[in-house]
């Protein structure tokens, strides 16, 4: 099956800034991925590049076998992308902004159909004949999701579309985008809530200065850099050498470590009892994907 | 004010869809502000022809049978027809920019070539519209002849695009409002109101003569009003070559901008 997205050795300069520094990265058709990565680590340049408001410096990217240079007009017409930025047109209103979303691809009356059922989706069905400009901002928030979905893409791509959106918004949200994965839509996320790609995505890809630093099914990255976290109140001391390594934190008296494998408490413990360093409290907890994060991007 | 869905009355081969959409979406826009796009230049070319006729008239004459009033009237028009033309298509395109919505544009597979189409088309429109509005009022104020309608029409047609397509380049360069009105104020104005609208000019002295035929405004204006009168400044097939070869310069230096991604696409 031909890969959704196809990013073959992308670099991008700004002036002298390599913001992209050989990016290579397949997602399948039906994929829900997330590519996270702290700001500045090129995540919204790489979408630019795919969406083709920026031009690569090197490498290609295609859209379901489509070049999104050569090919621009078959790249675009699959590819349905929210962006970051609230933006709007304060000319018309909602459906209207839908309708002609859809008709610059092409598509016309039959296309009706879909818009209600984006309109529904999104909760924006009682709002269909508000003007964009009279639109509270989790409300532009969505209009800007279905104005992306309008010619009913198969790959959609959403830029932070959670940043500032209230939690029952976002809960509707992520039960329409899943719901479209389900229909067979790749969707491709990028988010800093990290909770959102744990629960939602099934792979991630990790970015920083331009490259990516992990990319792995969301279990494999949990396991992989954390399995679990053992976080020890011992107050003010010095820790033995032996296992600062696995320090992740320290906060108040109490330190966190993150564990590979749980063969470690009993490495941490004795550490510790050799040291006589004595342990207050002790608590063990799963590891999510906040900590492959710091561990990956957070240190430097 | 009319809907987007109840003016689907043409029926659009899917091909042409994307280009139409915009250009539906272009028109409703100045449509939905039509007392500030058409009515507002529709009262100012009025109040000019008040006053320069109640001023001028007896004692300007500048063509034999022609009195000063109607001598004005056609200049008035094409002076608004091209001053509404560029203003359409830059007023859009700055708009978009700043409000950062021409993004839904810049997203769809709609080539350079259709965006370039749809944003001359809306400009031409509109520069045709607010003209007729004049000649229209105009028509109960003077008795005005047409002596040669197609040259009236190849000038209106040629002129509203030679302008809609400078706003599109001006729109794509500009990045701020107070950018656009320097387009507006330093070259716009100056050019329009130093084109013979209110004056033949002949009556200049020959240095400014000189000047003046540098003034590509000078030739849409002689032109336009020669299909009025059968007489101007200048014979209007010069004027029509040198408007058609400014237009085809500036759209394809447009196209070419827009190809490219100037400033659009980094």
């Amino acid at each position: 099956m031909i890969p959704a997205i196809k990013i073959n050795d992308i670099h991008k300069y700004f002036g002298g800034l390599h913001a992209l520094k050989g990016i290579d990265l397949t997602i399948e058709q039906g994929e829900f991925f997330a590519l996270l990565g702290p700001n500045g680590a090129g995540k919204s340049t790489l979408i630019s590049i795919l969406a083709g408001l920026i031009k690569p410096s090197a490498g290609n990217v295609s859209v379901m076998g489509f070049d999104v240079v050569n090919q621009y007009q078959q790249a675009r017409q699959l590819l349905g992308i929210v962006p970051q930025e609230l933006v709007f047109d304060p000319f018309f209103n909602v459906r209207e902004m839908l309708r002609f979303q859809a008709g610059y691809f092409g598509r016309g009356p039959e296309n009706d159909d879909w818009v209600d059922e984006i309109l529904e989706g999104l909760g924006l069905a009682d709002k269909a004949h508000t003007n964009m400009r009279k639109l509270s901002g989790g409300m532009k928030r969505r209009a800007l999701i279905a104005q992306a979905l309008a010619h009913k893409p198969p790959v959609i791509v959403l830029d932070e579309p959670t940043a500032g959106v209230d939690v029952e918004l976002r809960q509707m949200l992520w039960e329409f985008i899943k719901k479209l994965n389900r229909d067979g839509h790749t969707i491709i996320l990028t988010t800093h809530y990290l909770e959102e790609a744990e629960t939602l995505c099934s792979r991630v890809g990790m970015m920083k200065q331009g490259e990516i630093v992990a990319l792995d099914s969301t279990a494999n990255l949990l396991n992989k850099f954390a399995a679990k976290k053992l976080c020890l109140t011992l107050g003010e001391v010095a820790l033995p050498a032996k296992i600062k390594g696995m320090l992740r934190s320290q906060e108040k008296g109490v330190f966190t470590f993150a564990l590979t494998d749980m063969t470690q408490i009993e490495l941490v413990l004795s550490a510790l009892r050799t040291a006589n360093i004595k342990v207050i409290d002790m608590q063990l907890n799963e590891a999510d994907l906040e900590d492959v994060f710091l561990s990956l991007v957070g240190q430097q | 004010m009319p809907k987007a869905y109840e003016i689907n009355f043409i029926k659009i081969s899917p091909r042409f869809r994307g280009p139409w959409t915009l250009l539906k979406k272009e028109m409703l826009r100045f449509w939905r502000v039509g007392f500030q796009t058409v009515a507002a230049p529709v009262i100012t070319a009025l109040l000019y022809l008040l006053i320069f006729s109640h001023v001028l008239a007896g004692h300007v004459q500048v063509y034999q049978d022609v009195p000063y009033t109607a001598f004005l009237i056609p200049g008035l028009i094409m002076m608004s027809v091209l001053q509404n033309a560029f203003a359409n298509s830059s007023s859009s395109l700055i708009q978009s920019k700043v409000m950062g919505n021409l993004i839904f544009v810049l997203l769809t597979p709609l080539t350079h070539f259709e965006f370039f189409f749809a944003f001359l088309c809306a400009a031409i429109i509109r520069g045709l519209v607010v003209g007729l509005c004049i000649y229209l009022v105009a028509m109960w104020v003077v008795d005005l002849h047409v002596i040669h309608p197609w040259m009236i029409i190849a000038f209106a047609l040629l002129g509203s695009a030679l302008l809609g397509t400078f706003g599109i380049i001006a729109g794509i360069w500009a990045d701020r409002f107070d950018q656009m009105a320097v387009f507006q104020n330093f070259i716009i104005m100056p050019l329009s109101f130093l084109s013979g609208v209110f004056y033949s000019i002949h009556s200049l002295p020959p240095f400014w003569q000189k000047i003046s035929q540098i003034n590509p405004f000078f030739y849409m204006i002689d032109g336009f009003r020669y299909g009025f009168f059968g007489q101007g400044d200048i014979s209007p097939w010069i004027s029509l070559s040198i408007v058609g070869t400014s237009f085809l310069v500036l759209a394809m230096i447009t196209l070419k901008m827009l190809k490219s991604g100037y400033k659009l696409r980094a």
